[in-house]
């Protein structure tokens, strides 16, 4: 039966075996997605000591269906002189590069479905497109809170991307590649050889520049509740804000990915013996993914906003010169001290 | 047609018809946008030459960086197009000339008998295992390392005279120190006074 299956696959045509991985990886990630807003208003619920949603199927567990059916049938209105087609196509900007981005990500050793020579690269220009969504938005919707967000988050992204880019220098001076599989691989061997530890700083500016990329608490000030009411997506309703969410919520699991297979060993255990090794790769991968996932829930329950300029200059006056700093540091360290090996 | 023609026309197509719509569109936003559509497309055309490295850092580049700040000034414009269009008439003859010109330029170069498919064959595939991010690199900074310092003492010039050129010192603007704001410490600001329940307690 599995080997009738298994030639049946490879006479398939190849665009129809690609539209299967799409599907493979697109259709759990959007669950996925769905799941993770309902386990954002559990744990933030718990933290505030309420119960969260719990009316919708058994413990609410039905809660993200009836958000989505509830967003689909709802009217969209485009504003009185808004751009039609920008404000159309705003929220498919936003989210098409967070989906986008999900090709070159390696699952486990194998399970990768473009394992293309320059992935990280791919990977932070397509993450870096995601800003047109929110700034079209923000100027088509022809309403001025809705340009602020914008406008703040234009240049909120843009500062952190550059760090970003930084620490990610680091991490492949660090593996010797661009290819995010051989980034993995680089790290195997154990917990101690997994570049948190000796990229610690450049971990910590991925992970916080991560947050402020995706407009998360405490660098939300692109929507800004309390001051522009919702920012750049102040004037969708229906599906548009659905696709909105689901682009924010998809660009939070793509940085959580990112940051397992980059700075803490992807699919590899804890440490390479008999216990640890009896869990599938995989399962690893998506267990630590799912623990920074939760660390971007932790960060909205526990911080207050950060004032705008001060955003600015944690991006531009603090994160680049930790990494350009820590860079100089790699380098030094690879060629001329003993530890260099440690190094990658 | 193999596949990969049909991709090179796909995106020669939008490549062409989105460079067209820059310069006729009217909306300066929608103009920028257009120019995003035509990078990206270049970016699709170098990746069927196998120039990946090139084709991502353009994306990476001009994109994400360079036309998101270009967008971010034209969206803060405010420009009346009847009044850009007032001197249409006025500017029409110098503006055709000069557009006659550069398209004979262009026709001569085409024409030279230096381009086109025989002249400039498709590069030959690399082998599998071959990275050419890695072949850039090590021409980049061994073989051409004295051009590539060049050009960045260049950008590197740019940036300081662009800052130069903007920076005011004006001193009626009061600035935050953070540092000081950081090291503030909670005596500094609040007295916790011990008050007593009911005023008869007070004896």
């Amino acid at each position: 039966m599995t080997e009738a299956l298994v030639t049946l696959w490879g006479e398939l045509p190849l665009l129809v075996q690609l539209g299967f991985k799409f599907g493979a990886i697109l259709l759990p990630l959007l669950g996925a997605v769905a799941y993770y807003t309902l386990a954002e208003r559990k744990v933030i619920a718990y933290m505030h000591v309420r119960i969260g949603p719990n009316r919708v199927g058994p413990r609410g567990l039905l809660q993200p269906i009836a958000d989505a059916v509830k967003l689909m049938f709802k009217e969209m209105i485009i504003p009185t002189h808004a751009d039609r087609y920008l404000f159309l196509i705003a929220p498919v900007l936003a989210l098409a590069p967070a989906l986008g981005a999900w090709a070159v990500i390696p699952f486990t050793d194998t399970l990768v479905l473009a394992d293309i020579d320059a992935s990280l690269l791919y990977v932070l220009a397509l993450t870096s497109m995601g800003v047109y969504g929110v700034v079209i938005a923000g100027w088509a919707s022809n309403s001025k809170y809705a340009f602020l967000g914008a406008m703040r988050s234009a240049a909120q992204i843009v500062a952190y991307e550059i760090a970003m880019g930084f620490a990610l220098v680091g991490v492949l001076m660090a593996a010797g590649s661009l290819n995010l599989r051989e980034i993995v691989v680089a790290q195997s061997g154990g917990l101690h050889e997994w570049f948190f530890l000796p990229l610690f700083p450049l971990f910590a500016v991925y992970l916080i520049s991560g947050v402020a990329e995706t407009n998360r608490s405490p660098f939300d000030v692109a929507e800004g509740e309390s001051e522009i009411v919702a920012g750049f997506h102040v004037d969708y309703s229906g599906m548009g804000f659905a696709v909105f969410f689901l682009a924010e919520y998809a660009n939070m699991i793509l940085i959580s990915a990112l940051t397992v297979i980059m700075f803490l060993g992807g699919w590899h255990a804890p440490l390479p013996m008999a216990p640890f090794t009896w869990v599938p790769g995989i399962v690893w991968f998506f267990g630590k993914l799912a623990a920074i996932a939760f660390l971007f829930l932790w960060f909205r329950a526990t911080f207050p906003r950060y004032r705008y300029d001060q955003i600015m200059r944690l991006g531009w006056k603090v994160f680049i010169p930790v990494t350009l700093i820590w860079i100089t540091v790699i380098g030094f360290a690879k060629v001329f001290t003993p530890i260099g090996h440690w190094f990658g | 047609m193999t596949f990969l023609e049909v991709v090179f026309y796909v995106f020669a197509a939008v490549l062409i018809a989105s460079s067209l719509l820059v310069v006729t569109v009217r909306n300066p936003v929608r103009a920028a946008l257009f120019l995003v559509l035509a990078f990206f497309s270049a970016a699709c055309l170098w990746l069927t030459l196998e120039a990946e490295f090139l084709a991502i850092t353009l994306v990476l580049v001009y994109v994400g960086a360079v036309m998101v700040l270009f967008l971010f000034v034209i969206m803060m414009l405010d420009i009346d197009i009847a009044q850009m269009r007032a001197g249409f008439a006025n500017y029409l003859p110098l503006g055709s000339i000069v557009a006659l010109v550069m398209a004979g330029e262009l026709i001569l170069v085409m024409l030279s008998g230096e381009f086109g498919a025989t002249e400039l064959p498709r590069p030959a595939g690399q082998a599998v295992g071959y990275s050419n991010t890695e072949a850039l690199g090590r021409l980049v900074y061994t073989d051409y390392v004295f051009a590539f310092e060049v050009a960045a003492v260049i950008l590197l010039v740019a940036i300081i005279a662009a800052i130069s050129l903007t920076l005011r010192r004006r001193p009626e603007t009061r600035y935050q120190a953070p540092e000081k704001q950081v090291r503030v410490r909670k005596e500094d600001r609040i007295r916790i006074i011990k008050m007593p329940r009911r005023p008869e307690e007070k004896s």
